[in-house]
């Protein structure tokens, strides 16, 4: 391509606006079946991936579906519309363009499988759902190009593997589709350019120019940062002097629950009433629109948010990015930076904001990270099956499907390239039969065989199916609204157990307001507004991310200086107490402290292998502690260490830290664990085991719904090779277990154990007593204290009296 | 008798015991009563459509009940409704349809109609609405100012110590039973439609390794 055609080059040079090499490379490239584009936040990406179909389009020749843009975000598909429609306006371009994401009335929708735009921007849930209608081939009929936003972002979970099984079904229905990738800088572009391309076809890589070093830094406070917890709200003051300092502030926060309670402390100390605003996925869509049109509009200062302004959204002047709390992740943190001053080649302005002392030393490694242009990224194994199941399912409502071809097709996809025969058959069963050993389901089966063809057995499953499209498994989210006397208006949403927890009377927090609890009506949780009184908080179970293993490496060596001349001198104080009273973890060794406190023993271990490993320690440990009889009660993890606290002292802990035999005790113990029953829900929920909502049950509630957990014991109990088990163990092996970097903590560690025994707290492990996300452990010391608590409410009761018999 | 791990409770001069499993035991009759078995909960899904979900809760859920008959040596056993997730479910398959003729074998045997299961069953048996058994009565449903009642429906559970068990509730002039089958959920034993069926000074006995009571109302 050496150049644009006319009313494109006319429209480029009316603004003085020349055309990035990488958009001409694209342009250039567009024959090709795929192509990765990697290029920095601000690099024009977006118009990159949509100019080879402007161009197609602008003759008015193409009929029906050219061009479907699939995003991680419905706001950045509403986002992109706006964005592309000015040059399709301004050029008189004949291409309609529209948009179709869970918000999308259903007319609409409906109207747009029977006459699709020219363009449609969509999510891969949206597309799924699409895909599931027997019509889908009519409406996808002409379809010529995909273009895969934000893919880094996708690639790292479920929804990817979901959409690249979708794209390969879209590639069934139209032969001659070529597809984009759209991606931020990432560490290891192959493994991208793997996942996207059509297998066994290659997917080449265009690489744009970096663009230069982002200008990041700490930010200074005059308070220092608290001992723990998160939030940031130390930091309000010289983060509101920041705020009047620069055009427009993005806030990032790592949870929706820190940023609500941000906001709304922040407000408290806004005495010059800059207009600040907040967004988040939780908010109602009502709201999130009105934020958004006023950053567009320029007339906000600052947004606090979180991870759903995290992809590029473009709109607002942004001139700094603050990240409170740390950030986990360098490359999370880089493309967050980058949303700063979103031109091309300018340096982005960003300022990281500890929230506790822990993060000051987890910040700095970051920074050094950032400085070194050293991103992470933990490799993803092949694509879950549980996503494959459904996949099957979806496949069996839109028509009668032949195994062989389905396989085919499948296996063409990246994240699955590498599925056998015998495992897609297993998936195939299971969605058949139910897959079990007990074959209980010949005359019910969900699928069944007619003419060499798989089909639903009864077609009233359909509707189920379809509710159950998509692989994110938040907890069930009930609306919040005012009360119909207050209006009616609907603020956001929150979990149905948090809901549970609510009694009248009660105050939360949500849109940034406080509210009052007034009574659940079907599925909303209506409120009314409240005013000056202090809120019990929103719980929202975001994921909670693990410190890379790359950070923690860098914050272990950073332990390992002599002194620390960087760091702020309150933290390089604490790090310089925790050597004198106990002893520094450092590479190459585990460092474990035993103490009494407040009348419990607890233990700490400082293993530096991320939250959901020190998760799995926690319960690897105290599973061992409770077999010697020290009567573990529970413990709490961090990213850096895992605190146990029992009734009886553990005052030689090597012996329990025996690693060769925590490791092969592994499975056994993992297998009754309550983190291998929250993996369960999710794999059971995608896999279409159970569904995320029997239509009309929950509102009559209660009995009829059982929970999952009971699901999970039947199976191990009945049937313990059964699909869903297997693929619940390697989704927790490589998720919440992270097995993986319990391997790599042995490795690094190998057996070297230093043991601390001390009279009390160290300075490291006093900041874990504060922290939230206690797990108890159900072991013979919780028995004992149900039962004491119980007697003494009976004692209380006067109730004393007959004895337990039988 | 062995212990085992009971709690035991009177109801209009009648002492009754509550078993760890969720089932009743009324020694002086040598009576068990368990409610709210839902047998057949997985095919009754699989048949309408919906998810294929374990089919092992029927066998799961008999020999719970097979073990506490064992344990206790009753002669009379009372399900009190709901034992069939619904009247299709109740044709179990035939190894689960001999386990049960097994277990009623000498046994008198009543099925309460309950309001999954509002039919008569082919299964051995009586089957009734209600049944009186000196100053007992037996019934799927609480009925307001009922005296000396046992019944189920509800699935109540109680939360203590940060834990969830389904519990017996009880104030000395009716019991409502916690459900015995393996796929059923609870209702919490605060909410009102099952706080108002209770005296003040009402009783929770929560199941689990062991009964362990404790006041309704804290």
């Amino acid at each position: 391509m050496s150049a644009l055609p006319p009313p494109f080059s006319d429209w480029f040079a009316a603004r003085g606006w020349q055309v990035h090499p990488h958009q001409r490379a694209l342009l250039a490239r567009a024959g090709e079946p795929a192509l990765l584009l990697l290029a920095p936040t601000g690099g024009g990406k977006t118009l990159a991936g949509f100019l080879p179909t402007l161009v197609e389009l602008a003759d008015g020749r193409h009929q029906g579906l050219h061009t479907l843009y699939i995003s991680p975000l419905k706001a950045l598909a509403a986002d992109i519309r706006r964005n592309l429609s000015r040059p399709v306006e301004e050029m008189g371009l004949p291409v309609r363009i529209e948009d179709r994401t869970g918000d999308t009335s259903y007319q609409r929708r409906l109207r747009q499988r029977a006459d699709p735009p020219h363009i449609l921007l969509t999510t891969p849930e949206s597309l799924a759902l699409m895909l599931s209608y027997p019509d889908a081939a009519r409406t996808f009929a002409g379809l010529s190009r995909v273009i895969v936003d934000e893919i880094h972002a996708l690639a790292e979970s479920k929804r990817g593997d979901q959409l690249m099984l979708c794209l390969a079904r879209l590639q069934s229905l139209c032969p001659g589709l070529r597809r984009v990738g759209l991606s931020a800088t990432v560490e290891d572009p192959e493994a991208i350019a793997s996942f996207l391309a059509p297998h066994p076809a290659p997917c080449p890589i265009v690489a744009a120019d970096p663009g230069p070093d982002p200008e990041i830094s700490m930010l200074v406070t005059d308070e220092p940062p608290p001992w723990s917890g998160g939030g940031g709200r130390y930091a309000i003051p010289a983060i509101l002097n920041e705020v009047r300092g620069h055009r427009t502030t993005l806030i990032f926060h790592n949870t929706r629950a820190q940023a609500e309670i941000f906001f709304h402390d922040l407000w408290l100390q806004n005495e010059d009433a800059l207009p600040i605003a907040i967004h988040h996925g939780s908010l109602a869509r009502e709201a999130r629109l009105k934020v958004e049109a006023a950053m567009v509009a320029g007339s906000l200062r600052a947004i606090v948010c979180t991870g759903s302004l995290d992809l590029g959204i473009d709109w607002g002047d942004v001139d700094l990015v603050i990240q409170v709390g740390a950030p986990k992740n360098v490359k999370r943190l880089v493309q967050r930076i980058g949303r700063a001053n979103h031109r091309y080649n300018a340096p982005s302005k960003a300022l990281l904001v500890p929230a506790n002392r822990w993060e000051v030393v987890e910040c700095a490694a970051a920074l050094a990270a950032v400085r070194a242009r050293d991103l992470d990224g933990e490799p993803r194994g092949p694509g879950p099956k549980d996503v494959l199941c459904q996949h099957i399912l979806i496949a069996a409502c839109a028509a009668p499907f032949e195994a062989d071809a389905l396989f085919a097709e499948v296996t063409a996809a990246g994240p699955y390239a590498t599925l056998t025969r015998a495992e897609f058959d297993a998936c195939l069963d299971f969605c058949a039969t139910g897959g079990y050993a007990l074959k209980a389901y010949d005359k019910w089966q969900r699928l069944v065989l007619k003419g060499g063809h798989w089909q639903l057995r009864d077609p009233r499953a359909a509707q189920m199916i379809r509710m159950n499209v998509g692989t994110i498994t938040s907890s069930e989210l009930l609306t919040v609204a005012l009360k119909a006397r207050f209006g009616a208006k609907p603020l956001g949403e929150v979990e149905e157990a948090f809901a549970a927890s609510l009694t009248p009377g009660d105050t939360f927090l949500i849109g940034g307001e406080v509210v009052r609890y007034e009574g659940l009506r079907e599925l909303t949780v209506e409120v009314s507004r409240e005013r000056g009184r202090e809120p019990k908080v929103a719980v929202f179970s975001g994921t909670k991310f693990s410190t890379s293993t790359e950070l923690c490496a860098r914050m272990l060596a950073i332990m390992a200086e002599p002194d620390w001349p960087d760091l702020p001198a309150h933290t390089a104080d604490w790090l310089r107490l925790q050597r004198e009273r106990s002893d520094l973890p450092r590479d190459g060794e585990l460092l474990i402290e035993s103490f009494p406190a407040e009348g419990r023993e607890y233990v700490c271990i400082y293993g530096f292998a991320g939250r959901n490993a020190q998760q799995t320690l926690g319960l690897l440990m105290t599973k061992r502690m409770e077999e010697e009889g020290l009567h573990p009660l529970g413990f709490v993890a961090t990213d850096y260490a895992t605190l146990i606290w029992g009734l009886d002292p553990v005052t030689d802990p090597a012996p329990l830290f025996d690693l060769a035999r925590l490791r092969a005790g592994l499975e056994d113990w993992l297998a009754g664990n309550a983190v291998m029953k929250r993996t369960f829900r999710n794999v059971a929920i995608v896999a279409g085991l159970t569904p995320r909502n029997h239509p009309g049950q929950r509102k009559s509630g209660r009995q009829a719904t059982f929970s999952t957990d009971i699901l999970y014991d039947t199976l191990r109990k009945y049937d313990p090779d059964h699909l869903m088990l297997k693929v619940t163990r390697e989704e927790a092996m490589r998720g919440m277990v992270d097995f993986a970097r319990i391997e790599a903590l042995i490795n690094r560690t190998g057996a070297r154990i230093r043991t601390r025994r001390l009279d009390h707290a160290t300075p490291f492990a006093a900041p874990l007593f504060f922290e939230v996300g206690k797990v108890p452990v159900f072991g013979a010391a919780r028995e004992r204290l149900l039962e004491e608590a119980a007697e003494r409410l009976m004692a209380e009761a006067g109730l004393s009296g007959p004895k337990a018999g039988g | 008798m062995k212990d085992m791990g009971g709690f035991d409770f009177d109801l209009q001069g009648a002492r009754l015991t509550a078993l760890p499993s969720g089932a009743l035991y009324w020694a002086a009759e040598a009576i068990v009563t368990v409610s709210d078995l839902h047998l057949g909960r997985s095919e009754r899904y699989a048949r309408r459509g919906g998810a294929l979900i374990p089919p092992y809760e029927t066998s799961d859920t008999l020999s719970r009940l097979d073990a506490d008959l064992d344990r206790t040596g009753a002669r009379t056993v009372i399900c009190l409704g709901d034992s069939f997730d619904d009247l299709a479910a109740s044709a179990l398959p035939e190894a689960d349809a001999l386990w049960l003729a097994r277990m009623q074998a000498g046994r008198r045997w009543v099925w309460i109609e309950g309001n999954h299961d509002p039919g008569p069953v082919d299964l051995g048996g009586a089957h009734l609405a209600a049944v009186t058994i000196g100053p007992l009565t037996f019934r799927h449903i609480a009925l307001d100012g009922a005296a000396g009642e046992i019944s189920g429906h509800y699935h109540p559970k109680v939360r203590l110590a940060g834990q969830a068990r389904p519990a017996f509730l009880t104030d000395g002039n009716r019991a409502i039973l916690p459900a015995y089958g393996t796929y059923t959920g609870g209702m919490e034993a605060t909410h009102p439609d099952l706080r108002g069926l209770f005296e003040a000074g009402a009783l929770a006995i929560l199941t689990g390794s062991r009964c362990v009571p404790c006041p309704l109302s804290r």
